[in-house]
Formats: structure tokens, sequence, C-alpha cells
């Protein structure tokens, strides 16, 4: 089955592919994207997270035939030198430890501070629970939210 | 970290430079010797090594300064902190030195990357390297110029020297620097502390940009060329067998290219053996191990479950005596004369590491040699894994150590290294072994389960008599043990066995408990069971005594002074009781201790000593039955100087997350021979709301580095059980917890 949907601005079609495969899969196995990350395979922790439609979404249980004719933005779209904002606030910050569930991590901080450029700590808190970190940097990553949305950090 | 592989340093004799480079210009190139897991560098560097080089600087005639060493990045951060010692020494711009890995060759390398051991074990060698590099460079300048080496100096990558200045890079001294004596490491000048620039300074994480943008590979990234997947089924049961299975449905799942069974490997690595699914990518292999039928022989172990390993603990406590570990005065006849006794129970059960990356291992073997990209804490063992799946000679395996997604000691093990090299000695093509989380959290090595009983009296001075503490667990030694299950349990106190509180009647005693269940290193390892239960019997002695945990606490340290650590080698660095006391204070007085908190609300500390490091941490609580707000975490650390500070606060930062979540969420727990839970549903972790604001304060030290990356563990679930107790005082009971992790029950 062919299909067709807008990977990080650009289109791309894939043929024989399984419908039932997730986007998780395709992109790391089949495009070779490995900035998207496998962390449980059930959307309990956010290491896969992407953006479908500009919504935060969990990669490892999107059956590739629902992203149909959508557009999707990896860790790899945000910037091709680490300009993003985002990313740049998670440099100054030194947030990732291990890293790898970081891509996760600021893909759900980007689609956060789209919709609340100023999020509270209570924004934060509700936006940012579904994606775990091992190495606990989640005092990092509060501080590294309300820097790149130019808000001082009301705690931490 | 790129993965890199430079032509081998052909220099096994002494420390020595190369006259040429990969480049066919001459490097300057000086190998030293970084000692294995060295919590104790000054003790290593005693002891001959099994080679004397394994780590190397090499300047090159492009001004290039890179620091080859076998240290894995696990997200500790040694990344940044080990150039950051050389190119103190060596006076650069501390951006001016990349770090290669090396390779892996059993001729040179005996070591891997654990113990909170590499800052502590690398400083000094690094800095006798980079300060000989310096004289060095010094010298060839020096001669050039021909002047004094007294009137040249270096600064910032240059030699500099005279009035107007006069400088030469380093890249254009190498040739010359080359061809010079490297001056003896054990006389070479090394910088005042004084003058540190770099050493001591907040420093950025140099591979925080790659991973921030996707970039950075970790082993589950490694995609060479006609890369094929694999997922292994295994059996449930611990070390259970494969009787018999049937492909007919795997191999039906589009995808799918084989399925074939794999051996059990024994001891060293410790596999179970299982089925291999091998597919075109990670989701046909999971869909066709979904498919697959399997017939397992679960062996003796099914009968084995968490309440009949508690049964175990409570027939061996009451069971007299155990093995004796530590015995002084008469401590039994203390108890038994005593009117004031207090008796405490502590449990505390499985952990597992459950690293962000699942276990994978890449490997690609071919009729005369194999290469791998394995994301290993030890990659000799590694290539010693896949040489003996590939019967071929160790140095014909070629391992890239990659980033990890967390290692908490998980990945010291080679288990999922040899499965792959198993699988890929079948295929006979580049296959990822990839675990999804339910394997890596059913088939992990887990934090031993433990049970603990202590005995203790205070006089009315408030003076320890007796101290007395008797565990059983399933410990790591039992289950490395060449003789099977045996042990006498020393190895499961550490430094628990060093009581800080002084008492003339001391009696440690251990017996073993069975069970099948694997276990090795967490994160702190034995001092994550033995750290809570000491920190909570005092607390508990400090209670029943009607004293301040705080004050009590530093009574009963004492005066000044250093206790050798008990059960250890004599030239194991002693327990500084000066600086447990200070991290106890710092702690204590950044918390604001003893001033008033409203009712419900409570402070707890506990202070360790482990990895020679000095860990307090005060906890905040506010307490409503069946609701535990953590207010913050106080941290106080004395782990001698510190490289970096911000890598230190972050490693401490990171500790207590992990401590939090084996003390507040789920236990392993086993069942029918199995461990129970599979995935983040059933052992949640700590998330982002759950997160408390953790402070860090940093004691001010100039004795040498020591342990980061494990040492405040042990403090957390202390400090926080006592915090509860502490808040609760104020309602109808009080509520010890003595078991881990805190249950809801605990705080009805």
């Amino acid at each position: 089955m062919a299909i067709t949907f807008v990977l990080n601005g650009q289109s791309k079609t894939l043929s024989d592919v399984s419908p039932d495969m997730p986007l998780l899969w395709v992109l790391r196995d089949v495009l070779n994207m490995t900035g998207t990350k496998f962390g449980c395979g059930m959307a309990l922790c956010g290491a896969c997270t992407v953006h479908i439609n500009g919504e935060a979404t969990r990669s490892c249980i999107t059956p590739i035939s629902s992203v149909s004719g959508k557009k999707i933005m990896t860790i790899e779209g945000l910037s091709a030198d680490g300009s993003h904002p985002v990313q740049k606030a998670w440099i100054e910050e030194d947030v990732p430890q291990c890293g790898y569930c970081q891509s996760g991590q600021i893909m759900s901080a980007v689609a956060l501070l789209a919709k609340k450029p100023k999020p509270t700590d209570a924004d934060i808190d509700d936006a940012m629970s579904g994606n775990i970190c091992r190495c606990g940097t989640y005092q990092r990553i509060r501080k590294a939210i309300h820097r790149a949305a130019g808000s001082p950090a009301e705690k931490a | 970290m790129a993965i890199h592989l430079f032509p081998e340093p052909q220099t096994l004799d002494r420390r020595t430079f190369l006259k040429t480079s990969a480049a066919g210009g001459a490097a300057l190139l000086i190998g030293f010797h970084l000692p294995a897991r060295a919590s104790d560098p000054a003790q290593e560097q005693e002891k001959p090594p099994i080679n004397p080089l394994n780590a190397w600087v090499r300047i090159t005639p492009d001004n290039h300064v890179t620091l080859i060493l076998a240290k894995s990045e696990m997200g500790q951060g040694i990344m940044t902190a080990l150039p950051m010692i050389l190119a103190e020494e060596l006076c650069l711009d501390w951006k001016q030195v990349t770090i290669e890995q090396a390779p892996t060759n059993p001729k040179i390398y005996d070591h891997g990357t654990g113990g909170s051991g590499s800052v502590g074990g690398s400083w000094l060698p690094l800095r006798q390297a980079g300060a000989a590099a310096r004289e060095m460079l010094i010298a060839a300048a020096a001669q050039k110029w021909e002047v004094g080496t007294d009137t040249c100096k270096a600064q910032n990558g240059y030699v500099v020297h005279g009035h107007p200045e006069r400088s030469y890079k380093y890249g254009e001294l190498v040739s010359d620097a080359a061809l010079l004596p490297i001056p003896n490491f054990k006389e070479v000048p090394l910088k005042n502390s004084r003058d540190f620039t770099i050493v001591g300074h907040d420093t950025h994480r140099v591979e925080a940009a790659s991973k921030a943008t996707g970039t950075a590979q970790f082993g589950i990234d490694a995609r060479p060329a006609g890369l094929l997947y694999a997922v292994i089924a295994r059996c449930p049961v611990f070390y259970g067998k494969v009787t018999s299975f049937d492909a007919t449905k795997a191999k039906a799942v589009p995808g799918v290219r084989d399925v074939f069974q794999i051996e059990v490997s024994g001891r060293g690595a410790s596999t179970t053996g299982g089925v291999a699914v091998l597919a075109d990518n990670s989701w046909a292999a999971i869909q066709g191990r979904k498919a697959l039928e399997v017939k397992w022989e679960e062996g003796a172990a099914a009968s084995e479950s968490s309440e009949e390993l508690h049964n175990q603990f409570v027939a061996n406590a009451a069971a007299k005596p155990g093995s004796v570990i530590r015995n002084e005065g008469d401590a039994d006849a203390a108890l038994t004369s005593a009117s004031n006794k207090v008796e405490a129970v502590y449990e505390l059960p499985f952990a597992a590491h459950v690293c962000m990356e699942p276990m994978n291992c890449t490997v690609h073997i071919q009729a005369d040699r194999a290469e791998a990209w394995v994301p290993t804490q030890a990659p000799q063992w590694a290539q010693g894994v896949i040489a003996e799946a590939a019967k071929l000679p160790p140095e014909k395996v070629t391992v890239h150590t990659t980033l990890m997604g967390g290692g908490f000691g998980r990945r010291y093990q080679a288990d999922f290294v040899m499965e792959a090299a198993q699988v890929a000695k079948t295929v006979g093509k580049p296959v990822m072994v990839l675990w999804t989380r339910e394997d890596d959290m059913q088939h992990d090595f887990y934090r031993p389960a433990s049970y603990h009983k202590c005995q203790g009296v205070v006089d009315a001075a408030g003076n320890l008599v007796a101290w007395k503490h008797f565990q059983t667990s399933t410990s790591i030694a039992a289950k490395w043990s060449p003789k099977g299950e045996e042990d006498n349990g020393q190895g499961e106190f550490g430094t628990g066995a060093t009581v800080p509180y002084k008492s003339p009647n001391v009696r440690i005693e251990y017996t073993l408990a069975h069970s099948s269940a694997p276990r090795a290193w967490w994160r702190s390892v034995e001092h994550s069971s033995t750290g809570f239960v000491v920190e909570s019997f005092v607390d508990e002695l400090a209670a029943a005594a009607g004293q301040d945990p705080l004050a009590f606490r530093l009574n009963l340290i004492g005066e000044s002074r250093k206790i050798p650590r008990f059960g250890e080698e004599p030239d194991a660095t002693p327990l500084d009781t000066a600086r447990l006391k200070g991290v106890l204070q710092l702690a204590a007085e950044k918390a604001g201790w003893g001033k008033p908190l409203p009712d419900g609300e409570g402070r707890g500390i506990a202070g360790f000593f482990s990895f020679n490091t000095y860990t307090a941490t005060v906890a905040e609580v506010s307490f409503r039955p069946r609701d535990l707000k953590i207010k913050r975490l106080v941290c106080a650390v004395d782990c001698g100087r510190v490289v970096n500070p911000n890598g230190v606060r972050a490693q401490v930062e990171s500790a207590a997350i992990y401590a939090l979540t084996a003390t507040l969420k789920d236990a392993i727990t086993v069942d029918r021979g199995r461990i129970v839970q599979t995935n983040f549903n059933d052992y949640q972790m700590i998330r982002m709301k759950e997160a408390p604001p953790i402070e860090v304060h940093l004691v001010a030290s100039e004795e040498k580095p020591t342990g980061i990356g494990e040492p405040t563990v042990p403090v957390i679930a202390p400090a926080l059980c006592n915090a509860i107790f502490n808040a609760t005082r104020k309602w109808k009971k009080d509520v010890r917890i003595r078991r881990l992790p805190i249950q809801a029950a605990d705080l009805a």
C-alpha cells in the first residue's frame, strides 16, 4: 500500500509498507531517521513524540496508514543546526544527560509553547508528564521551557 | 561522540610518542595509564597494570588535541569532565580537545566505565599527561628560540616568550617536541590549583547539541548497510529453556526472514537462550515474535515468588545466627541487658535499571572478522563475548562503543551482546538484536532484594551502647559465584558496615537468601539498601532517645577522625568523620534545619559515605493522610575537588530522581518464577509533575575528586522517610516507613 504524507516539509510517498506499522518504525527502520526514539511501544514514555498536524503524538502507536495526507514534524525537522529556540534553551540549560529521551521531550515542549507561549509550571506539568526521563532532568527541562518562553522560572 | 577509529598507537613499551600520524605528519603522542574502575586512584597507580598504556594524548601539526581513551558516556558527563582536566594542565582552551573513543584491544585495555570512578581515577593521570605534554612543548619552543625553558610559558594553546611576545602554536612545535624525552610523570610539575581556569568552573556539556537535535548516535541508532533486525523470545521463567517451537505463523508475518533457536551461554554473559525472529525491520520482528509458538521447560525456578522470598527472609532472621561479618564488644549481651532496646525491620525489593534506551546490540560477523556497535560500559568484555560466539580471536573483533541511553550498571553486562553475536553468527549479515521494553524490564539483572533487622541501645546520655545489623538478601556475589549460590554477604553491606556512629558493641551478621532472579550492580549497588537501613535506624534511635536527629547524629559521629573502611583493603580511603559532619551540617543549614514548620510539614535528614564521596540530604515534606508532597530536596555533596560543578549538580539531581522512583513507585516482584512488571504502566517512573525541586550544595574542597554518579542515591529514601516520620508526629500516629517502596497504605 502506498502512503503519502509531508515529513518535515517534504512530501514523502512510501510504497510497500505495512499499513499497521507504527510511524516510529517507519521513521527509524525504513527511512533511517533515528532522532525519534523507541522507549516503550505503548505510548507510556514519550520518547517517540513527533508532531502530526502540529499535535504532539506518540509515534510508537500511530499506524502509518493513519498519517496519510498529514504533516509530520520530527526532531530532525525543528532545525538543521540546533537553532530552534527550544533546542537552544536545552543546550544553554545543559538539559540532556544520557539524552535518549530528549528528542521526545523537546517535541512535547515545542508543541506546548506553540499553544501556550508563556506556560505556567502547571502547564508544564500537564504537557510534559507524558515524557519520562530516567536521568531525572525534569528540573532543567522546566527551566529550559521557561527560558525558551522568555519567562523567568517560577520554581526550581 | 563520533564513532571514529584511528590507526592504533603501536606503543606498548613505555610512555612514548609516535612520529607519524594518520595524516602522515609528525604527531606528539603521549600514552599513559588510566586505572580500571578506580575508586582509589593512588592505590591503583602503585599496582602494576596489565598494560602501562591505555590512554593517549595526541597533538597534531594542525593544532588539534585529541584525548583517546576507553571510557563510555552514558549521561554522567565524562566526555566533558575528562577533557577539562587535560586542558587545564595542557593550558588549552578546553574546546580544543576532542575525545576519541579508543578501539577495543585486549592487549591494552582491561577496563570499563562504572563504580563512579572515571573522574577520580583519571584525575592524576590526565593531569600528569597534560603537564608532560606542556613541558615538552615548552622545551621544544625554548630550543627553537635558544632561550631557557623558564623564560617560556604555555597559555591558550601557545608557548610564549619575551617582550615583544613571540609565540608558537602547539601544532608548530609537535615535530620538535616529539623528539624530546617524556618527563617522568611522578616529577612533572603540576599546576597550582589557584591557577586553575577550567577545573572548578561551570562548563557546558560537549555533546548537548547533538542530544538536542536528535543527531547523537546511540547503540540503537547504528545503521550499517544491509542491517537486519531481530528480537528474541526468552523463557519468562528465570533461566528456563526452549523445549520446541513452531515458527509457521511467525514466518507468515510480512518482513520476517527467519526464525531460529539460540543457545544458553552459561555463566559469564549469563543469557537464557531462546528463539530469535529475524526481520527487515524492528516492527516485523516484534510482530513475528507475537505469532511465534514456543514450548518452554520452565525448570525449578517456576515455583519462586516474592511471597516465598519474603518468607525465606523472615525465617532467616528468626534462625540464629547469621554469618558474622563484624563483631566488636558484645552487642548481644548489651541488647539483652537493656531495658530500652530499639528494634526495627526493613525490607527492600528487587529493582530494575530501566535505561531509557532498551538493551540492544548490532553485530556483523564475517568469516575472518567481526564488527559491532555496542552501547556498553564494558567494551572489552563485549569484544571477548563476540569473539567467543564468532569463534574468532578477540583482535579480529572491532567494537564501536556508542553513546548509551542510560547505563546505571545494566550496561556492564554482556548478555545482550552475546545474544546479538549468536544471532549474527547464524545470519552472517549485520543484525541488531533489539530488546523491547518488556524484554528489558523482565530480563534485567536486578538490585538484590533484602531484609534487615536492626537493634540498638542508647543510654541516658545519648551515647550508642550497642548497634546490631542483621541482613539477609539475594546477594550479587552469590549470583556470580563459580560455586553457585554461595556468599558470606560481606559485599552486601558496602560502607554500610563502616558505621560512623560510635558504639563499643557492634555486630553485623548476614544470611544468604536464595533466588533464581539475576542480580547485579544497580546505581549505588548495595549502598542503596544499607544507606536506607542505617540512616533510617539511626533516626529511630534518635526518636527513641527524644533527640533532634541531626544533633543525635553529630554527637554519635563524635570527634573528627578517620575510620578505616570495614572489610576492605587496609589502604582503602577511610571514612573522614569531619567530612561526613560537614555535609550533614551544610544540608541542614541550607534547608533551615530547626526552623519551625507548620503542622503537617516535616524535615528529615540522612548522610552517607560511598564511592569515597560524602552526601547528605534534607527532605522537606507536607503530609496529610493519603497525601504526601515533597516540597524540596536539599542535597549537600563533598566529592573532593569538583571538576565541573555544573556536571556534578546534574548527577546529584539525577541520582535523587532515580532514588525517588525506587522509593515512591513500584517494586519488581516475582510470581511463578517470572518478573511480574512489564512496562511503564506497572513499573512507573517519577514524572515531571512529581519531581520536586532539588537544591545542590557542593563543599569546596582541595581533596582529590571522588565519585558522583551514584553516592546521592543512598540518602534520598531515608531522608524522605525520616521527613514523613517528622511530619506525621503531629498526627495521631507516627508513620515510620520500613519497607520500600512506600505504599499508599503506609500513608493512610
